[in-house]
């Protein structure tokens, strides 16, 4: 990593943990849905940066979230599960090719891409929402919670993804 | 010894993960047991600076429906005040300090939550403004919640729109008691259980809180009878109940202090240990 990737992503980490607790959080769309586009930062996060580190910093941004919210750790524990199966969730989106450098995930293929978005947004809103509702009778709720949450965190993040790589371009 | 060194070279990443995991699992099971002194929460230094920044901000909109909302309530108070002052003798308020068994305190709700399925709020006082916990929280319309957790200058709240929220309240008209309790659907709806089949109920009735608590003193508004119907096995009903309060938009809150909460509770502890 550059210095100046290691400065855009501190910057990134601070905006996104404001951005979600001062707006996204209070959205509350149709009773319960919120977009969590805090974990944008995972998903940018350079594909040749240190695995550790990401787990280590992924745990980090879901406690600061965790802190605001008042909920516990279910986000940090969502964000360090989803940091640490990224590789494996890149592997089978890319293909074997982005071990060599070769994939960058803002000129990939637009279907592959949506694939990984959507594979860590579900599997994090999956173990996020098991861990704050805690109990087997509300599984309706927590599929529910999960796939509506879900759909709308993918839409604003490739929303985001869009405005923000036509102005770098 | 190396194979273990090389073991853990080779899983470093993984042992990371467990690690932080597990840390982050115990922080929310800790979340879920009713108030114990809580690591992680609202009511510190950063967070709670960064809720009052964005209140000063937002409160602004809200302005004239909390004025209005106050002069409701201001015109509800002088009411009574009215009724009062003809039926006491005058003597008794000459005296400026009637001791009363319950202390009020007001508040601002710099943050609120209510989709969620164990919802907190956070409130800007704290230890310094002599809050504990355990505080019956209300709004100018009804019942918010209970305080779960005090930093030196903010507080937490357990919401009543909170599973593990289990609130003594009763019928007004009949004083059929039972329990408040939310079934995470509606932030507007709550559920009364446990009120006995004899009980006559009829839509509209007024729940107000029971007073078997050291919480909350009796009679605190909570809602009005949406529907009901009686549970499994027949003996109870399940209510259904439209909140008073709007809990979407709370701003002034008032924190309830019994006075005698600590000797009633002593009391009731010494009855345990003579049956033991």
């Amino acid at each position: 990593m550059s210095n100046s990737d290691i400065l855009i992503n501190i910057v990134r980490f601070i905006l996104l943990v404001f951005l979600q607790v001062l707006v996204l959080n209070n959205i509350n769309l149709g009773g319960y849905i919120n977009p969590y586009l805090y974990i944008l930062f995972i998903v940018l996060y350079p594909l040749d940066g240190d695995k550790g580190l990401l787990i280590f910093l992924g745990f980090l941004l879901g406690l600061s979230i965790d802190i605001f919210e008042d909920s516990g750790g279910v986000h940090a524990a969502a964000c360090a599960f989803i940091a640490y199966i990224r590789p494996v969730v890149l592997k089978y989106s890319f293909g074997v090719s982005y071990e060599y450098n070769s994939v960058k995930i803002r000129k990939a293929d637009p279907m592959e891409r949506l694939t990984y978005i959507a594979s860590l947004v579900f599997m994090h809103h999956f173990v996020m929402f098991s861990l704050e509702i805690f109990s087997f009778k509300h599984t309706l709720l927590l599929l529910k919670s999960t796939l509506f949450s879900g759909l709308f965190t993918i839409i604003v993040i490739v929303c985001t993804m869009i405005i923000f790589n036509k102005k770098s371009q | 010894m190396q194979q273990i060194i090389f073991f853990f070279i080779r899983n470093k990443n993984f042992l990371l993960f467990a690690v932080l995991f597990i840390i982050s699992v115990a922080l929310t099971i800790q979340t879920h047991n009713y108030h114990n002194n809580k690591y992680v929460s609202s009511a510190n230094f950063i967070s709670g600076g960064v809720y009052t920044f964005r209140n000063n901000i937002t409160d602004y909109f809200n302005l004239s429906k909390e004025n209005e909302q106050l002069l409701q309530e201001n015109l509800m108070l002088r009411k009574r005040l009215a009724r009062l002052q003809e039926t006491i003798v005058i003597e008794k308020l000459d005296s400026t300090v009637f001791p009363s068994k319950y202390q009020y305190y007001t508040a601002r709700v710099i943050n609120n939550n209510f989709s969620k399925t164990k919802n907190q709020l956070t409130l800007d006082r704290g230890r310094n403004d002599s809050i504990k916990i355990d505080l019956g929280v209300i709004s100018s319309k009804g019942l918010v919640g209970i305080v779960s957790d005090v930093s030196s200058n903010y507080a937490t709240v357990q919401s009543i729109l909170n599973t593990k929220s289990r609130i003594n309240a009763k019928l007004k008209k009949s004083s059929h008691f039972g329990s408040l309790i939310w079934n995470t659907k509606d932030p507007n709806v709550v559920q009364l259980i446990d009120i006995p089949r004899l009980a006559q109920l009829e839509k509209g009735d007024t729940i107000i809180t029971g007073g078997r608590s050291t919480i909350f003193p009796e009679g605190i508004l909570i809602g009005t009878v949406k529907d009901f119907h009686l549970d499994n096995d027949d003996n109870y009903y399940y209510v259904n109940i439209d909140l008073f309060n709007d809990m979407t938009s709370l701003e002034n809150v008032y924190l309830i202090q019994n006075n005698e909460a600590r000797e009633i509770l002593n009391l009731e502890e010494g009855v345990e240990d003579v049956e033991q």
